[in-house]
C-alpha cells in the first residue's frame, strides 16, 4: 500500500446545542490512497456532510487529526490553511445556493485567482478562465451569465470549475449530484470521473445514493449517526456487507427488474438522537440482532477480514 | 477554445454593466438628472447670484412678497430672494445629508457587519452599545456634540452622522444574518477568502437593498435634523441660508405668507423624492436576478 494522500484519525465533530452536545463526527478515521476514491455513505443526518466538511475545517474539528500528505492540518493557522486550499477543495451539494447570484460565471471562476493573488495579468487569467469553463463542458458564451439563468447541472459545473482553478489534489464531492435531475446526475458525474483519470485527483465521495457510490468509489465508509459501522472496498461491501445495517442498505437499492423478488429488510423504528447519545452500539435500539452487551458497550471498528473493518460485537457470527 | 472564441465572449465590466441597467430604468435616470441638476446649482452658484447682494442683504420694505418674475419664490420675512437662498442653502444641506448618510453608513455598517458576521459576545457587546445610543434621543446627543465641540458644519456633520449609525448598525446586521448562512458564503471560505473578504466580498453585496433604502431616507432625515440644529442656534448660523432653517423660520409666517415654508419644504421633497427613485433604480441595477 502506498503513502496515502489524506489520513484521518479519530475525528470528532460535537456541536454545543441547548438540548446537549451533538456528536456528529464520533472518532472516525480512515485512509486514501492518491487518485482513489473514497465514497462515504449513510442516511440524512448521520454526519457525512460534517466529516467532509471537518476535513477541510469548514468546520473545525472537536479533535482529531487530519494528515494532508503527512502534514496534520488541524494544527495549521488561519493563513497557513488558506494556502492550503488551493490543494483542498470542495464541490458542493446544491448549486443553487453555493454560488453568489451576484457574480457572473467568470467572476465566479476566476475567484480563487483574485484570492490567492495568482494569474493577475487580465488577459491570462480570462483565458484561463475560459479554458476551465471548456474542461467542465461550459460554453463560452456563458461568461457573462448570471448562475440564476442557469439551469442545475450548468451550476454544478461552475462549482467543479471552480474547484479546480487552482489544480487542486484533493476533492470533497458533497453529494454533487443529489440535487439534480436525474438525466443530468450521470453527466456530472461522468464528468468527475473523467477529471479524476486527466488529473489524479483523489476525491472524497459523500453520497446517499448507493448506486452512484458503487460506480464511483474504490473504497467504501458506511456511516451511522457519526460513527462508522462498516469500512472495506467497494466489491466486498456489495458482495459481503457485514453490518446488520450496511446489509438493511443495500437492501434498499431497488433492482430494475419486474419478477425480481427482493427480500427487503425493514428498519424498525427512527433514527436515534445523536444528541448526548447512550453509551453502547448506536445501531442497537434498530438491529434486529441486538443482544444486551450492544446496549452496555460500544464496539470498536475492527478488522475482521483483511481490509475489511465493522464495527460489530457480533461481526463474525454474520 | 480557438482565439476567435475568445474575443468573440469579452468579459464584460462590472461598473459598466450597472450603469447600462440603470439606465435603462426611467424613474432612476429622473432621479439622477434632478440631483445633476441640484449639484450643479449648488456648485455654479456664484456664476448667476451674488452672495451679498441676494442671499444675505436685507430688503425690509419688499419683505413677505408672493412670487413674482423678479422673486421667483417669493422674499422672507428680511425681504430676501427665497430663491437665492434655496440655491445657496442646497450647498449646506446637500453636503450635511450626504455626509452625515455616509458617516454614519460607514461606522454603523462596518460594526453592525462585523455583530452579524461573527455573533456571540462581540455582537452583544456591539449591539447592547447601539442600544444605549438609541436610548439617548438623538438630537439631544447631537446638541451634546456640536455644543461641546462648536458650532462648525463639520461638528454638525458629525453629530448628526452619529446619531444615525445605530440605525444602520441594526439594519446591516439583519441584512448580515440572513445572508451569512448561505451556501455560497462557505463556498468562498473553502477556495481561501479571509474573513473580512467574506464579509466584503460575498455578503455585504448581498445586502444592499435595505441598506441603499435606509440611505436614501437617512438623506431626508438628516436635512432635518441640521434644521433642528439650526432652529435652537447650534446649526447653521444666520444669515447663512440653510433648508431646514429656513423651513423652521417661516413657521412663523405660515398663515400669511405660505410660499416661506412651501418652497424650502419643495426643495427637500424634491430632493429626497430624486434620492428615492435613484436608490431604488441603483437597487434594482445592482440585483442581476432582476434583470430583464
Amino acid at each position: 500500500m502506498s503513502e496515502p494522500l489524506l489520513e484521518v484519525k479519530h475525528l470528532c465533530k460535537y456541536f454545543n446545542t441547548s438540548g446537549g452536545v451533538l456528536h456528529a463526527v464520533d472518532d472516525v478515521s480512515f485512509a486514501i490512497e492518491k487518485g482513489k476514491t473514497l465514497g462515504v455513505v449513510g442516511e440524512s443526518g448521520c454526519g457525512k456532510s460534517t466529516t467532509g466538511r471537518a476535513i477541510l475545517r469548514l468546520h473545525e474539528p472537536t479533535s482529531g487529526e487530519v494528515l494532508f500528505e503527512g502534514n496534520d492540518i488541524t494544527k495549521y493557522s488561519m493563513k497557513q490553511m488558506r494556502e492550503m486550499r488551493k490543494d483542498m477543495q470542495i464541490v458542493f451539494q446544491d448549486p443553487f445556493a453555493s454560488l453568489n447570484p451576484r457574480k457572473t460565471v467568470s467572476e465566479i471562476i476566476a475567484e480563487p485567482f483574485r484570492l490567492h493573488r495568482t494569474l493577475t495579468n487580465k488577459t491570462e487569467r480570462e483565458g484561463r478562465v475560459l479554458e476551465l469553463m471548456e474542461t467542465v463542458g461550459l460554453a463560452a458564451r456563458l461568461v457573462n451569465s448570471y448562475p440564476h439563468e442557469l439551469d442545475g447541472g450548468r451550476r454544478q459545473r461552475i462549482g467543479i470549475a471552480r474547484a479546480l482553478a487552482m489544480n487542486p489534489k484533493f476533492v470533497v464531492c458533497d453529494e454533487p449530484v443529489s440535487a439534480l435531475d436525474v438525466s443530468i446526475q450521470a453527466q456530472i458525474l461522468n464528468l468527475l470521473k473523467q477529471l479524476q483519470e486527466e488529473r489524479g485527483l483523489t476525491y472524497i465521495f459523500i453520497t446517499h445514493d448507493l448506486s452512484v457510490v458503487n460506480y464511483f468509489s474504490d473504497e467504501i465508509v458506511v456511516m451511522y449517526l457519526g460513527k462508522i459501522v462498516e469500512y472495506t472496498s467497494a466489491e466486498q461491501l456489495f458482495a459481503h456487507p457485514v453490518h446488520p445495517y450496511t446489509k438493511a442498505l443495500l437492501s434498499a437499492i431497488p433492482v430494475p427488474r419486474v419478477d425480481a423478488k427482493k427480500e427487503r429488510i425493514l428498519l424498525k423504528g427512527e433514527i436515534t438522537s445523536p444528541i448526548n447519545p447512550k453509551p453502547g452500539c448506536r445501531f442497537a435500539p434498530r438491529c434486529e440482532y441486538a443482544k444486551p452487551e450492544c446496549f452496555e458497550k460500544s464496539p470498536e471498528l475492527r478488522e475482521t477480514e483483511k481490509g475489511h473493518k465493522v464495527s460489530c460485537h457480533f461481526a463474525e457470527q454474520f | 477554445m480557438n482565439k476567435n472564441g475568445v474575443g468573440n465572449y469579452k468579459k464584460r465590466g462590472m461598473a459598466k454593466e450597472i450603469m447600462r441597467r440603470l439606465m435603462k430604468n426611467k424613474m432612476a435616470v429622473a432621479g439622477l438628472v434632478i440631483i445633476t441638476i441640484l449639484i450643479l446649482l449648488a456648485v455654479f452658484a456664484d456664476v448667476f447670484i451674488d452672495y451679498e447682494k441676494d442671499v444675505v442683504a436685507q430688503d425690509i420694505p419688499n419683505r413677505l412678497q408672493g412670487p413674482s418674475a423678479e422673486h421667483w419664490c417669493g422674499t422672507d420675512e428680511f425681504g430676501r430672494d427665497i430663491f437665492a437662498r434655496l440655491v445657496y442653502g442646497s450647498r449646506v444641506s446637500l453636503l450635511v445629508g450626504v455626509v452625515a448618510v455616509v458617516v454614519a453608513l460607514l461606522i454603523g455598517g462596518i460594526l453592525g457587519a462585523v455583530a452579524g458576521y461573527y455573533e456571540g459576545v462581540l455582537d452583544n457587546v456591539i449591539m447592547r452599545v447601539m442600544d444605549i445610543f438609541l436610548a439617548v434621543p438623538s438630537i439631544l446627543m447631537a446638541i451634546t456634540i456640536v455644543a461641546a465641540f462648536g458650532t462648525n458644519l463639520i461638528y454638525v456633520m458629525i453629530a448628526i452622522g452619529i446619531s444615525g449609525v445605530p440605525g444602520f448598525a441594526r439594519i446591516v446586521r439583519a441584512a448580515v444574518l440572513s445572508v451569512k448562512d448561505q451556501e455560497f458564503v462557505e463556498s468562498s471560505k473553502a477556495i481561501g477568502a479571509a474573513n473580512i473578504t467574506v464579509i466584503f466580498r460575498e455578503i455585504i453585496p448581498n445586502c444592499m437593498a435595505p441598506i441603499i433604502v435606509q440611505a436614501t431616507l437617512g438623506v431626508a432625515g438628516s436635512i432635518l435634523s441640521t434644521a433642528s440644529l439650526s432652529f435652537i442656534g447650534l446649526g447653521v448660523q444666520p444669515p447663512s441660508p440653510e433648508w431646514g432653517a429656513m423651513l423652521s423660520g417661516g413657521r412663523n409666517y405660515l398663515r400669511d405668507a405660505t410660499h416661506l415654508t412651501l418652497f424650502p419644504g419643495l426643495a427637500i421633497v424634491i430632493t429626497v423624492l430624486a434620492l428615492n427613485l435613484l436608490g431604488d433604480g441603483l437597487r434594482d441595477a445592482l440585483d442581476p436576478r432582476l434583470k430583464q
